[in-house]
């Protein structure tokens, strides 16, 4: 971003890449994916790079609301100074809290997940999907991120996303408004589980590989980490695959 | 005139009773924090007619629903019996209404009657799903006890109603055959016309009347009893129901309540030019999130008097779900349960509840002096609130739009902001946000991924 400001000049839109995308060896395989589909859609975009921080979503959740507002209020100051006007994210939980949460402490943008960005760039004709891809016909499933769908009310562009890769989509029991959890959100990614039955993501996963797909597409990199270790329980990790939408896409535009 | 003076009596006696109940609820709601919810006073609207009186949300699982709303139906279409019984007993009418409305009154009555005996079905299932069959959300352990006999009782006292209804429609059915002074022409009603005859047919007319007021009476008696039953039931949302979606948050479900307290400290310790705010120091130091029912907002103590104790929140909370002791459902009925508790003992007056270091002045107790050295966590465990993915399932599965998930992040605030507890796992991650903009402590920059990329694609 501090380049394109150096030149003033102004991208189209500001990739908010998130701690996940940024370090987590996993999520950033999703981030260079989002990335080349950008760049392959001729999408000028910035990151912040350095100078983005965590938002402050599990501090934030965990209830320690301190720490949220020093990351949020220094995240807003970045983002006026550069003037950002659109944010996309890879991350749910980013998206959420930015949109929903940053404009009452004076950060104000407007603010779109991948899901719906994806869905955007196919919509225009910016990017185009092979129908016949190595997904064609092959039973897959989708799980709904809690902070897409319920959080924000977002069921349809992933799903119609995914329509255009010719795949059998087949929906588990708890899908759409009913979408389990995979564990991960309101800060439980960083601590042990309460004592239980099971692990929520062990409960996910087995309803995943329930649906017989050997693919399942998720929207969020806490989701996919919980959802493959999951998979790693039911010893079915080389069998059941869990991509990214954005890793759905690039290997078939 | 003796029945008259009786049910003078008897209804004034009621709501004199009643009313102390239903305004001590209404205290306790407010004994909440200021919080408006309500922005777009259209949708709160729509909301009602459609969330509260349309049930829309109750039909995601349609069966229960469809029963549901037999006996809500019921409920409501018998308020206009009721406003009769009401005339007749005041004026010493017999159905007022069916001089007035003539041909219409058979139709309504008929309406009603129809529906009793949907609603009969309905009660019927009712009580066999929570007795018999066994449904998991009525079986959870918050629901042992009075919760439990609660939701029986209301289903019994709805027969006895039926019951009544009964015999007050099908006795006069057959005393207007008979041409009984008094029993005016209703045309024939749709279901008491020949259930009438078949279980009172050929007794006496003195019988008859009998019957018929015995009907009459167990009827408005049933009503006086529930009045008086609801402030203390989970059946208290045919009430509340409506106020409550109503006043229902109208933000995205994954926005949190901003803390502008908090903002603001952290406005001015970011700020260097901001001076030093000495009388700030001087203050006790403030609480922050909630450890008590005085600290949520009133609209979670709504939520709480609201809660049918449906359980469809637990049914679908994945925490729940694989074990965990969380239950949403359990959540609210503990705030009420405080709330309740709270607003007996302010209504006891004993100085012994006034926190230690205001006893001396000499006020009297109230709730800004209050202090039973309990609070919330004497209901909620850490345990409990610790488990919450803060998934909004729960949110989202409540059919009067309820919000679990608030009180809980609540308690999660003071016990993190007040307490400095929580769980240990949780501090290298604030640790880390705070000091190195990360959740993971990870000494690498930020962009590496991208001159990895790069990197590859040279
Ligand atoms: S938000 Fe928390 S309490 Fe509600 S369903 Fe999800 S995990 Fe359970
Ligand atoms: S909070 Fe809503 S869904 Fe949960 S038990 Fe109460 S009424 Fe039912």
């Amino acid at each position: 971003m501090s380049e394109y400001a150096a030149e003033g000049k102004t991208p189209e839109v500001l990739f908010w890449v998130g701690c996940a995308g940024s370090y987590d060896a996993r999520a950033q395989k999703v981030t260079v994916a989002f990335t080349k589909i950008l760049n392959e859609a001729d999408v000028k975009f910035a990151i912040l790079g350095k100078e983005e921080a965590c938002t402050g979503d599990p501090a934030r959740r965990a209830g320690n609301e301190f720490v949220f507002q020093m990351s949020a209020l220094q995240n807003i100051e970045v983002l006026n100074m550069y003037n950002v006007k659109k944010i996309v994210t890879t991350c749910p939980h980013c998206f959420n809290i930015i949109k929903n949460e940053y404009p009452e402490l004076g950060g104000t943008y407007e603010v779109v997940h991948h899901t719906e960005f994806l869905q955007g760039l196919i919509n225009d004709g910016r990017i185009k999907l092979k129908g016949g891809g190595e997904f064609a016909g092959k039973k897959i499933t989708y799980h709904d991120s809690c902070y897409i769908g319920r959080a924000n009310g977002i069921y349809d562009a992933p799903r119609s996303v995914l329509a255009g890769l010719d795949a059998d989509l087949t929906e588990m029991q708890r899908a759409g408004s009913k979408g389990l959890c995979c564990g991960a959100g309101g800060a439980q990614m960083f601590k042990e589980d309460e004592p239980g039955d099971t692990s929520i993501n062990v409960e996910r996963a087995g309803e995943a590989i329930g649906t017989g797909a050997k693919v399942v597409v998720a929207n969020c990199p806490f989701c996919i980490t919980m959802l493959s270790d999951g998979m790693k329980a039911h010893n079915k990790e080389e069998d059941v695959m869990v991509y990214d939408l954005a890793e759905m896409v690039v290997n078939n535009m | 005139m003796i029945q008259i003076i009786a049910f003078a009596v008897l209804t004034i006696a009621t709501f004199a009773i009643a009313a102390p109940k239903y305004l001590k609820i209404r205290r306790n709601i407010l004994l909440g924090q200021d919080e408006e919810t309500v922005v777009d006073k259209g949708l709160a609207i729509r909301n009602t007619i459609l969330i509260a009186l349309g049930q829309k949300k109750m039909f995601k699982r349609f069966i229960p629903a469809i029963f549901h709303l037999f006996i809500y139906v019921a409920f409501l279409f018998t308020q206009i019996e009721l406003i009769e019984i009401f005339i007749d007993g005041f004026f010493g009418q017999h159905r007022f209404f069916s001089q007035a409305l003539g041909g219409f009154y058979t139709v309504i009555i008929s309406t009603i009657e129809i529906l009793s005996l949907l609603a009969f079905v309905g009660t019927l299932v009712f009580l066999s799903r929570r007795n018999l069959i066994k449904v998991p959300r009525f079986h959870k352990p918050e629901m042992e006890g009075w919760p439990k006999l609660d939701g029986n009782i209301i289903l019994y006292l709805e027969l006895v109603l039926l019951i009544g209804i009964t015999c007050m429609n099908g006795a006069d059915q057959v005393l207007q055959g008979m041409g009984a002074e008094h029993y005016t022409d209703t045309g024939n009603f749709a279901v008491t016309s020949w259930l009438g005859p078949a279980l009172f047919g050929g007794l006496s007319e003195g019988t008859l009347i009998g019957i018929e007021r015995f009907g009459w009476w167990l009827h408005i008696l049933t009503v006086f009893a529930f009045i008086n039953y609801l402030p203390i039931s989970k059946h208290l949302h045919i009430f509340l129901a409506f106020p409550n979606v109503y006043y229902a948050r109208q933000t995205a479900a994954g926005k949190m309540v901003n803390m502008p307290e908090v903002e603001k400290e952290v406005r001015s310790m970011m700020d260097p030019d901001a001076a030093f705010d000495e009388s700030a120091m001087e203050e006790e130091l403030p609480i922050f999130g909630s450890s008590d029912v005085q600290q949520l907002s009133w609209k979670n103590i709504m939520d709480a008097y609201s809660c049918t104790e449906c359980g469809r929140c637990t049914s679908v909370c994945p925490a729940n779900q694989t074990g965990k002791k969380l239950s949403p459902r359990k959540i609210l009925m503990d705030i009420r349960d405080r709330a309740t508790e709270i607003g007996e003992k302010l209504d006891s007056g004993d100085k012994q509840y006034i926190a230690e270091d205001k006893r001396e002045s000499g006020e009297d107790l109230s709730a800004i002096n209050f202090n039973d050295g309990k609070n919330l966590f004497d209901y909620i465990t850490r345990e409990e609130i610790h488990a919450c993915t803060t998934c909004n399932a729960c949110v989202e599965a409540c059919p009067i739009l309820i919000n679990p998930l608030d009180p809980i992040l609540r308690l999660r605030r003071y016990e993190i902001l007040t307490e400095s507890a929580g769980p240990s796992d949780w501090t290298p991650m604030f640790t880390s946000v705070e000091n190195s903009g990360s959740v993971w402590a990870i000494s690498d920059d930020r962009d590496k991924w991208r001159d990895e990329l790069l990197a590859k694609e040279d």
